[in-house]
């Protein structure tokens, strides 16, 4: 929609120009939320896409993704044959609630920093370790978890004028075995949870619960746990923090959850579901 | 910046915050729309550099230096794309507004996205269609027939603003470019009680481009209701175009006109309000209760039942004894069911236009269902003779109700009015959600009792509807809730009550199947009840106690007089859903999901009451063709290809040879408006009248010419056959004018007897019982809709109104919070079905004909929707155990429900 408080746009082509923030200013990426809504707060955009930078980068240390990778490209990204948890990223593309023709504009640092529970792109990169490039005003930078930087619905730890340049997600994770659970309640609709777990060649369990919870919650076992010692750690950690709105009773979240825990649990090879 | 938009270079600077949808449209592009403005529904897709994209969410800055295709650029030369003459030959569109976005959507799919449509259309939401016609026209599949003489009824015939519809050419409501057009917005409520102490209206004033800003003050004093009706006194006068009292959080305070829209939200921004907050009620339970905060001091006059205990209406029925009929059964059920509110979501949003002509007259150009009846009331509230008022409308994006009312023509006649400018309102879709209208939420209370042999012995209703802070459609609604669903079942004892009741919470309105969907949830989940204490199947205990041909049909009351069954196919209906059901054919259910069945049934009056009024005007043309002027609007329900049905089999022409306009009041004659179901029973019976007569002058005049005797003269396409000797229509025109003898005819009719139509459904589903998960693996849909003048349309029609009545049935609800505030006013929180949530539904038609309709139709527009709901709750409760009393039936309620059950 027109946002018709804006005056001004800058169109930044080096770092250097980025440093110009003030107040109302909203940096852009692909533009799908702010546009999406009434901005009547904000007075200038200042636009990411003129940065030109590289989408996706595979290196030997893991996969540097672009703040403003498109979710179309990082969905057509071709991995290496080594990188078994790949697979993840179309499962998570497709868990958007939003369709292909967003996927052509709406970016992976976008939805990671609206952090919303159902935002897909912060489930992926939890459940690969991901770790979030944070550009400061003053020309600092600083690294977070994704997992510790979402801290609840539109809620994180970027400051005024931080931006993500790049979420880094480690080769170690990428080649880890990966089982997916997600549900809404409709077809293709917003996810009311989305569990990812993880496994790696030493045996190491790892469990990623996202959407069902106000932000995400991980679980880390050295070895594959028990279904109900999983279930019960899960249940107790989160605590009854299970996210309530309209696309989920917070009762049939933890439901969900408990149930694709044991799920994640058995298809990755520890015991019956 | 410049752009190329559909190879055309444009040089033109976009405003820094705006968004390439309407940049296009400021440069002609008018097949670019605006369903949600929010990247939800697709309605805006174009193409930028050849990938698809939401024009609403891509700000328009980024398309410097970039090739923009929109729909209007996407046939070449002369030729159609192919998937524009795809969506032709399937007819697969209703309304149209939705699809320029599906057909850009659609043809940019490659072969794997297209062998998962559900996927690949989840950015593109249709409200008409439920999907089926959409995807026969992405698999090439030709549902229309060509146009030819003698092929009008029962046939195929295409739409005639197809063509129109898939270039982009169509024009719907703001699809005009007017000069110095400006632009209103409304401040609105955020109190859902309050009196306005005083408005500051300086700095609003002081924005530059704001020209006037409109109060309580500058509002005519006369009352009235937002809805229409062909007699006003139906609804109570309670409304304001602005009032000085807010009733709920939404409510108007304020209307801005500014040069802008940016001007006029600015102006909105700057008005200060200064509110004397008032107590609030939001249930209607407590609000009728003595002592509870009152909506409405107004005296009888405003036909409010009791404004003291907020009773817009109050009504109550009785038949025989109930206790004595409880006494005598063998079973009974006595359940409370709940129907939430659900919002129309139309993809064109209200929208008017209004400008003062040369003359001094006011025109309105509207998104309405009613032009007829919103220019007497405009006329009404502005002290105006209705000569000095014009209201039309050409393409409606959808209707289902929403478009019964007035709800921007008031606002756009007082702004022209006061400031001479012509101008412009237009909702945004979050402002369809919370000051709108609605879908009556209702409480139902319903107890019925049966002996063991299947005979019932007493049917009791207690209905409490909650309308909003304003009673338009409060009575009538809750008087059909308390008719049909309960008069279709013949039962010597019967109670009901029934209250609508204010609330401070947005008003309710008009809503396909009017108030029938509520009760009919309650009453069919009973019955299914019944049926299973006394271990009878549901719909033979159903054929055992409906009522049949020449029965009263007692709800309320003993069915008014003019209700009459013009024709009864509830038999067959039920035989057809039945045989449907026992193929065993659909989709297999997933391996450990619990599989049931559940039926409903739904009767409906044809038309409403008191009177349907419609005129039709009919000439030849000096070509040999024909014109017309018809007074209902086409908003999706396909009743402008009938109406050309109608007269091309009247007059053994080619629908193509029929011509017409449509829903202005400047064409003359009434027309009461196209709700209730009578597009085509009501006025397609005036455009058969008018046919008839034109036909009968046709050939007199012929006969006298040829000097052929009467009865050897036939109308044979363009030319009239007198004896085998053919006089070209043309020429017979050219005679005519020469004897100045008039070729026109006129036709009308005034709704008066009306019938009776029914619709049974039947699903078979899937549950899963972890998970809550439902999957409709048969879905089956019988209707007696007599005559189906248009197979494909009426058809489509049904699948339509199941597709709406699924979205009702399974997630849609618009929920306010207790505060009053809706808390979910957007397509993303307020989901409707998208592709992928549609089954595909088996649609059966009774083979009957109608004593009164056009040659044996009956109306079949509200009640497929009504049968569904029920229908999937009965199915639920077979394959779970469970009885669900709330809709919508969300797998996580489903979840509680079988958790709470163990």
């Amino acid at each position: 929609m027109d946002l018709n408080t804006i005056t001004a746009v800058e169109r930044p082509t080096s770092r250097e120009a980025l440093r110009v923030w003030r107040d109302g200013d909203a940096f852009l990426a692909g533009g799908t939320w702010l546009f999406s809504e009434p901005q009547p707060k904000l007075t200038r955009l200042i636009d990411l896409s003129t940065l030109n930078w590289e989408p996706l980068r595979a290196t030997g240390n893991g996969l540097e993704i672009a703040a403003t990778c498109t979710i179309a490209q990082l969905d057509g990204f071709a991995a290496p044959p080594g990188w078994i948890a790949a697979p993840l990223i179309g499962q998570c593309c497709r868990a958007f609630l939003a369709s292909f023709k967003i996927w052509n504009v709406a970016t992976v640092g976008g939805n990671i920093v609206m952090s919303l529970p159902a935002g897909p792109m912060i489930s992926l990169t939890c459940a690969l370790d991901g770790e979030l490039l944070i550009w400061g005003p003053d020309g600092r930078e600083r690294r977070v978890a994704v997992v510790d930087f979402v801290k609840g619905p539109v809620s994180n730890d970027l400051k005024s004028g931080e931006i993500v340049r790049a979420i880094h997600l480690p080769l170690a994770a990428l080649t880890r075995r990966t089982a997916f659970r997600q549900i809404s309640l409709q077809s293709h609709g917003r996810s009311g949870a989305l569990l990812i777990g993880t496994r790696d060649a030493g045996g190491a369990f790892m469990l990623t619960v996202t959407a069902s919870t106000p932000k995400p919650y991980q679980f880390r076992f050295d070895a594959l746990p028990g279904a109900d010692e999983l279930t019960a750690r899960t249940d107790t950690t989160i605590a009854n923090n299970w996210f309530d709105d309209i696309h989920g009773l917070p009762a049939w979240r933890r439901a969900m959850t408990l149930q694709f825990a044991r799920e994640i649990l058995a298809e990755l090879g520890g015991g019956a579901a | 910046m410049s752009v190329t938009v559909n190879g055309k270079p444009f040089d033109d600077q976009p405003a820094p915050g705006q968004c390439l949808r309407t940049f296009l449209r400021q440069l002609g592009h008018f097949g670019v729309k605006k369903g949600c403005d929010a990247g939800d529904c697709g309605a805006c897709t174009v193409y930028l550099d050849g990938e698809p994209v939401h024009s609403c969410l891509v700000p328009a800055f980024r398309a410097e230096g970039r090739e923009v295709t929109t729909i209007e650029g996407l046939a070449q030369g002369g030729a159609l794309h192919p998937m524009q003459q795809a969506f032709l030959d399937a007819q697969g569109y209703q309304c149209g507004f939705c699809t320029a976005g599906m057909i850009m959507t659609a043809a940019a799919l490659n072969q794997e996205q297209k062998a998962d449509l559900g996927r690949a259309l989840k950015g593109n939401l249709c409200r008409c269609t439920g999907y089926r016609a959409v995807e026969d026209a992405i698999a090439g599949r030709r549902d229309t027939e060509d146009a030819r003489p003698g092929r009008g009824v029962g046939h195929n015939v295409p739409a005639p603003a197809g063509p129109d519809v898939v270039t982009g050419r169509a024009r719907f409501t703001l699809d005009v470019a007017i000069d110095g057009l400006h632009h209103i917005k409304l401040l609105r409520s955020p109190h859902a009680h309050a009196r306005i102490r005083a408005i500051d209206k300086s700095a609003a004033l002081a924005v530059p481009g704001v020209v006037a800003v409109l109060t309580h003050e500058d509002a005519p004093a006369t009352l009235y209701s937002s809805a229409r009706h062909e007699t006003r006194d139906t609804d109570p006068d309670d409304t304001r175009v602005l009032d000085d009292v807010m009733r709920f959080i939404g409510q108007r305070v304020a209307a801005v006109v500014a040069t802008s829209e940016a001007a006029a939200e600015e102006g909105c921004r700057k008005l200060v309000v200064d509110y004397e907050i008032l107590p609030a009620v939001f249930d209607p339970e407590t609000a009728m209760q003595p002592g509870a905060p009152r909506l409405h001091d107004k005296g009888p006059q405003a036909r409010i039942a009791n404004a003291s205990r907020n009773l817009v209406a109050e009504m109550h029925g009785a038949t025989g004894d109930v206790a004595q009929g409880f006494t005598a059964a063998d079973a009974i059920h006595e359940g409370t069911y709940f129907v939430p509110r659900v919002q129309h979501a139309h993809l064109e949003t209200l929208c008017a236009i209004a400008w003062i002509d040369e003359s001094g007259r006011l025109n309105v150009r509207s998104s309405t269902q009613v032009p007829f009846l919103t220019r007497l009331e405009l006329a009404h509230v502005f002290g105006l003779d209705r000569d000095k008022v014009r209201v039309f409308c050409e393409r409606v994006g959808g209707g289902f109700g929403a478009k019964q009312e007035m709800l921007t023509e008031d606002i756009a006649a007082l702004a022209a009015l006061k400031t001479g400018k012509p101008v412009k309102l237009e909702f945004t879709r979050e402002e369809q959600f919370v000051g709108a209208t609605t879908r009556h939420p209702m409480k139902v209370t319903v107890k019925i009792g049966a002996r063991r042999d299947g005979a019932l012995t007493a049917i009791e209703m207690h209905v409490v509807s909650n309308t909003g802070a304003y009673g338009n459609h409060g009575m009538p609604v809750l008087e059909h809730a308390c008719s049909e669903a309960v008069s279709v079942y013949r039962c010597p004892n019967k109670k009901i009550d029934g209250y609508a009741v204010y609330t401070n919470t947005v008003a309710a309105g008009a809503f396909r199947g009017y108030g029938l969907p509520q009760t009919g949830f309650a009453v069919e989940s009973a019955i299914d009840e019944v049926a299973r204490m006394i271990g009878m199947d549901a719909l033979e205990f159903r054929r055992c106690n409906v009522v049949r041909k020449g029965e009263p049909m007692i709800g309320l009351h003993e069915a008014p007089d003019d209700v009459i069954y013009g024709s009864y196919g509830l038999d067959q209906c039920l035989d057809l859903v039945q045989a449907a059901l026992m193929r065993g054919d659909g989709d297999e259910a997933p391996p450990g999901w619990s599989v049931g069945e559940g039926t409903a049934l739904t009767m409906i009056d044809t038309v409403p009451p008191g009177g349907h009024y419609s005129d039709t005007y009919i000439w030849l043309e000096a070509d040999g063709t024909y014109n017309m002027t018809i007074g209902t609007a086409e908003f999706g329900n396909g009743t402008s290809t009938v109406h050309r049905q109608i007269a091309a089999s009247v007059l053994n022409a080619s629908p193509l040879a029929i011509a017409f306009t449509q829903s202005d009041t400047d064409h003359g004659g009434h027309d009461t408006g196209a709700y209730g179901s009578t597009g085509t029973v009501v006025a397609g019976r005036a455009t058969q009248r008018a046919a008839e007569a034109l036909r009968d002058k046709l050939l007199d005049f012929a006969a006298t010419q040829s000097g052929v005797d009467r009865a050897q003269c036939k109308l044979a396409g363009d030319a009239v056959d007198c004896g085998g000797k053919t006089i070209a229509l043309g020429e017979l025109f050219r005679i005519a004018e020469a004897f100045v003898v008039d070729l026109s005819a006129h036709g009308t009719t005034n709704g008066i007897p009306r019938s009776v139509a029914f619709n049974v459904h039947g699903f078979r589903v899937a549950v899963n019982t972890t998970t809550g998960e439902v999957k409709i693996i048969k879905s089956v849909q019988a209707a007696d809709a007599g005559t189906v003048i248009n197979p494909m349309q009426c058809r489509a029609q049904i699948e339509g109104g199941v597709a709406q009545a699924l979205g009702a049935a399974m997630f849609e609800e618009v929920v306010v919070d207790t505060e009053g505030r809706v808390t979910n006013p957007s397509f993303r929180h307020y989901r409707i079905p998208a592709f992928a949530d549609v089954p595909h539904t088996e649609v059966l038609f009774a083979r009957t004909s109608d004593e009164l309709g056009p040659f044996g139709a009956k109306s079949m527009s509200e009640s497929p929707y009504n049968p569904v709901a029920p229908a999937l709750a009965n199915a639920i409760r077979a394959a779970t155990g469970v009885r669900f009393y709330r809709l919508p039936l969300k797998p996580d309620r489903i979840h509680a429900g079988i958790t709470a059950a163990g």
